[in-house]
């Protein structure tokens, strides 16, 4: 049994599992369930001026029959009083001690109003702050969440505000919806933010039903943009943390989230630099019983691994985290079909065929049977016929010895740039 | 394929026992299981199917919500699609040959097929147009689907067609001899009028050769397509069967699917001679229709029944007993002409003979009566000779001699598909076997007949659009 404690810039909890702030968190009963069933900490839905929400605000993407591969809500921060949710937050706290609760945050961008939301909030007993600087709907038109999120120099300046007073650690949860994350995770860090969380929802639309040509979600017949997330977007939150973490500047723990569903894209978050991760769609899906997965199939993973300790995955990926320019040029993996394995369902060379190098071929062997060949010389490694590829086993992606030494980009570049400065002219 | 279930056996309202047993799949089920299919390339599904339907992409179609496109693509190489969804034996078909049987379990070809045409059928759909009329007459003796068929294409192809039909609707063996509960008349119906609808003529209660004339067909029109696949049971060839009592099973068949279910089995004790496709046919429907006691007897074994395992399982569902190595050597009646015995021989399986079946031969003193209602013989098929001869065409023993390639006849005017060109050792005699000789004979009809390659024929056949050159 691994250690799957987390401390996250000295916020601490039994395991590396926190409901992000969102529906989920939205009451003490709630984070109270989720405790019970095993939830390691639980960032409250967002506590603000108590707004008014809209009805008819999710919407999910499907794909290929199944349910929620992307997720879109157009809800709001929290719509009940904050003396309601700091009763709750004590009596939850008081119940559940050793878990952690984070207080989301969202005031108009002055010093005064951040000075005020968090002593209330720390008044109750917190373990930390989380400032939302990510909402992209609704209250970015009131210069809150993303509208403050996407301006360096505000998230810069309230980070600072809120550290003023803040006895707990702050986290800055921080918009994707912005070129490059690490102007604004920077900015965070220059504000002295103690810790960043990524990623908040993602600007979208849905879908637009065809029939009534309204959008999904609508609201009277009328819709507005919605933040999106679930599993369909851990390859853009993976990437946003990945790209902090390696960043020299960026030296505070992230909190990762966006698309985490199961105990898997938590190992992954975690070692591209994630300090534990945080849920919400797996658990909006399914209820809050999938903790005990997330928890049984990552301490199964660590001990299978022999790590003692959740916490020394954080960041073991991140050194192979690096731009297209620092990778080898001369490596050369090419595609070998296992015929014992495949079961000749051809996607693989239509999918050569049309859309890639034009190298599977469909022949047949000895004895009549039907099987595919990749012609390696011309096999450019793409890997596409082993995603198209069924069968798990049937195509295997292998290490082509040419005998080329390593040589990436860069150093390319570079040789040129040499050679080219002297006087003996290698290129021509 | 999905197991045929039965749902058991009301005594108390007959009717429901011959209402479909299988309900198909829902649109979620169909849902999934569309999404399953891996859309293979060069699907070997396709090459299983003898009619070719392009299976990925029907199943491609229901996947998206496009269901008229999905009914469209199967219609459009199989014209009895949807009769075919329900009475394929699909596992040694296209399921058997999905490649999925190699990792998970094999995608549900004919119930997705089912899915696609019930939703044609439900929302009345017209599939097809016919082609623009190109001024020659074909005829069609036979409405079954072998007929059907072969009209669709021709009629899409731009010919004037008429269907000749002895019942009183045309449809063959879909409409009148495969049990309801397997596929309702309504199925058959639909591809009928889908047929019709390209102003195909069909003339009902029409025998060729008592209400139509040979020359008048031979003289009136520009082609011949003879589908008039096979006639009734042949004799046993033992005594007693004229007596009350002894039915043909085509007959008994055709009576539960057109007229109402009566209740003069209700209680009784029938045996079914034979053991083909309808054999169990018969031997279900008298099970469905009340008997107390039905019983099959065979003069071979469950290794030589030419029914096939689907249709085994689901008489034994219907609880008929199965009497392998029995010989029916007399039908006994009492002294009004109705059956009440009958006495059969046990028989022994001796070397293989000439279709490679293990010889029966009766064993000695091994003689045993018993106690029957009824007897209904399924021992195959005879052929209308008459018929044949009528055009004049050569045969063997009732089989239409056919160009394997073109389907014609001795005659060139004439072309033969379907059963009555079905002869022993040539595979099976199934639906969408005579659906596809259909198309082949419409083709070469139309390969003789067609002033030029027109617009369907290539979209037809686009590979081999040169043959006028």
């Amino acid at each position: 049994m691994a250690d799957l404690s987390l401390n996250l810039a000295g916020i601490k909890s039994p395991n590396p599992y926190w409901l992000a702030s969102a529906p989920p968190t939205n009451s003490g009963y709630q984070v109270q369930r989720a405790f019970e069933a095993g939830w390691g900490g639980a960032v409250w839905k967002t506590l603000g001026e108590p707004i008014l929400n809209v009805s008819s605000r999710f919407a999910a993407v499907g794909f290929n029959g199944k349910q929620v591969a992307g997720f879109n809500n157009i809800e709001l921060i929290t719509d009940r009083p904050l003396e309601v949710n700091l009763k709750e937050i004590y009596e939850t706290k008081k119940r559940f001690p050793d878990h952690a609760i984070i207080a989301s945050l969202m005031v108009e961008p002055t010093q005064e109003k951040w000075h005020e939301i968090v002593k209330r909030v720390e008044d109750v007993g917190v373990d930390g702050l989380e400032l939302n600087f990510g909402c992209p709907h609704g209250m970015a038109e009131r210069g809150m969440g993303a509208a403050s999120g996407q301006v360096p120099e505000l998230v810069e300046k309230q980070t600072m505000w809120a550290k003023e007073v803040a006895q707990t650690p702050v986290i800055v949860k921080l918009t994707p919806n912005i070129t490059d994350i690490t102007f604004t995770a920077e900015a965070a860090v220059n504000g002295g933010a103690d810790a960043v969380s990524m990623i908040n929802t993602i600007n979208s639309l849905a879908g637009v039903d065809i029939d009534s040509w309204d959008t999904i979600p609508n609201v009277a017949g009328k819709g507005a943009h919605g933040g999106y997330c679930g599993p369909a977007v851990k390859p853009i939150a993976l990437n946003m943390v990945a790209e902090c973490a390696r960043h020299p500047k960026i030296n505070v723990p992230i909190s990762g989230m966006g698309g985490v569903s199961s105990w898997r894209e938590a190992v992954e978050f975690m070692l591209m630099g994630a300090t534990g991760v945080q849920v919400c769609t797996a658990a909006m899906h399914h209820g809050f019983s999938i903790i005990d997965d997330m928890v049984e199939g990552l301490d199964n993973y660590l001990d299978e691994k022999g790590i003692d300790s959740v916490m020394d995955l954080v960041g073991k990926s991140v050194e192979k985290y690096s731009d297209w320019g620092n990778l080898d040029l001369n490596h050369q993996v090419v595609a070998q079909i296992n015929n014992d394995v495949c079961i000749n369902c051809n996607k693989c060379h239509i999918a050569c065929e049309d859309t890639s190098h034009q190298c599977i071929d469909m022949l047949k062997d000895a004895n009549g049977n039907d099987i595919l060949k990749v012609r390696e010389e011309d096999c450019v490694g793409c890997n596409l016929c082993s995603i198209v590829c069924p069968v798990d086993g049937a195509i295997d992606m292998v290490e082509y010895a040419n005998g080329k030494p390593p040589m990436t980009w860069n150093e390319r570049q570079a040789a040129i740039g040499a050679a080219s400065s002297c006087d003996v002219n290698l290129i021509k | 394929m999905t197991q045929l279930k039965s749902k058991g056996i009301s005594l108390e309202n007959l009717k429901v026992n011959f209402e479909e047993v299988h309900d198909g799949l829902n649109a979620q089920e169909a849902m999934e299981e569309s999404n399953r299919c891996l859309y293979c390339y060069d699907a070997p599904c396709i090459q299983a199917c003898p009619t070719g339907i392009d299976i990925p992409k029907f199943i491609k179609k229901i996947a998206s919500g496009n269901l008229k496109g999905s009914a469209t693509t199967i219609m459009s190489s199989n014209p009895v699609g949807a009769t075919c969804a329900r009475v394929c034996p699909t596992e040694e078909l296209c399921e058997g040959a999905c490649v999925l049987n190699h990792s998970t379990e094999p995608i549900l070809i004919g119930d997705l097929q089912r899915f696609a045409t019930d939703w044609a059928i439900k929302n009345e759909q017209l599939l097809f147009k016919p082609g623009k009329k190109n001024g020659k007459k074909v005829a069609v003796v036979g409405g079954g689907p072998a007929g059907l068929s072969a009209a669709r294409e021709l009629a899409r192809f731009g010919y004037d067609v008429t269907i000749f039909e002895a019942e009183a609707e045309a449809g063959g063996l879909d409409t009148y001899g495969i049990v309801s509960f397997r596929l309702p008349q309504d199925i058959s119906r639909w591809e009928v009028d889908q047929v019709e609808k390209l102003d195909v003529e069909i003339r009902t209660n029409t025998r060729v050769g008592t209400d139509v004339s040979f020359d008048e067909l031979t003289n009136d029109y520009d082609s011949i397509v003879l589908t008039i696949g096979m006639g009734n049971v042949p004799m046993l060839g033992i005594d007693g069967e004229d007596l009350d009592g002894v039915h043909d099973a085509i007959d008994f068949v055709k009576s539960t699917k057109s007229g109402p279910i009566t209740d003069e089995l209700l209680g009784k004790n029938v045996v079914v001679v034979g053991a083909g496709n309808t054999a169990i046919d018969a031997a279900t429907c008298a099970a469905r229709k009340g008997a107390g006691d039905v019983k099959i007897v065979y003069r071979r074994t469950r290794n030589e029944m030419t029914a096939y395992e689907f249709e085994y399982d689901f008489a034994k569902q219907d609880d008929v007993e199965f009497n392998w190595l029995t010989q029916p050597v007399e039908i006994i009646g009492d002294e009004n002409g109705k059956v009440t015995h009958l006495k059969c021989v046990k028989m022994a399986l001796g070397e293989p003979d000439a279709d490679g079946r293990r010889r029966p031969s009766p064993v000695e003193n091994s003689e045993f009566v018993m106690e029957v209602d009824a007897v209904i013989k399924a021992i195959g098929q005879s052929r209308y000779t008459d018929l044949i001869e009528g055009f004049g065409l050569d045969h063997e023993g009732g089989v239409v001699t056919v160009d394997p390639e073109t389907l014609q006849t001795s005659n060139p005017k004439v072309f033969s598909a379907g059963d009555v060109i079905f002869a022993k050792g040539q595979g099976e005699a199934m639906v969408v076997t005579a659906a596809q000789q259909g198309k082949e004979a419409a083709m070469a009809i139309h390969k003789q007949l067609a002033p030029e390659p027109t617009s369907a024929y290539k979209s037809f056949n686009k590979e081999e659009h040169t043959w006028l050159t």
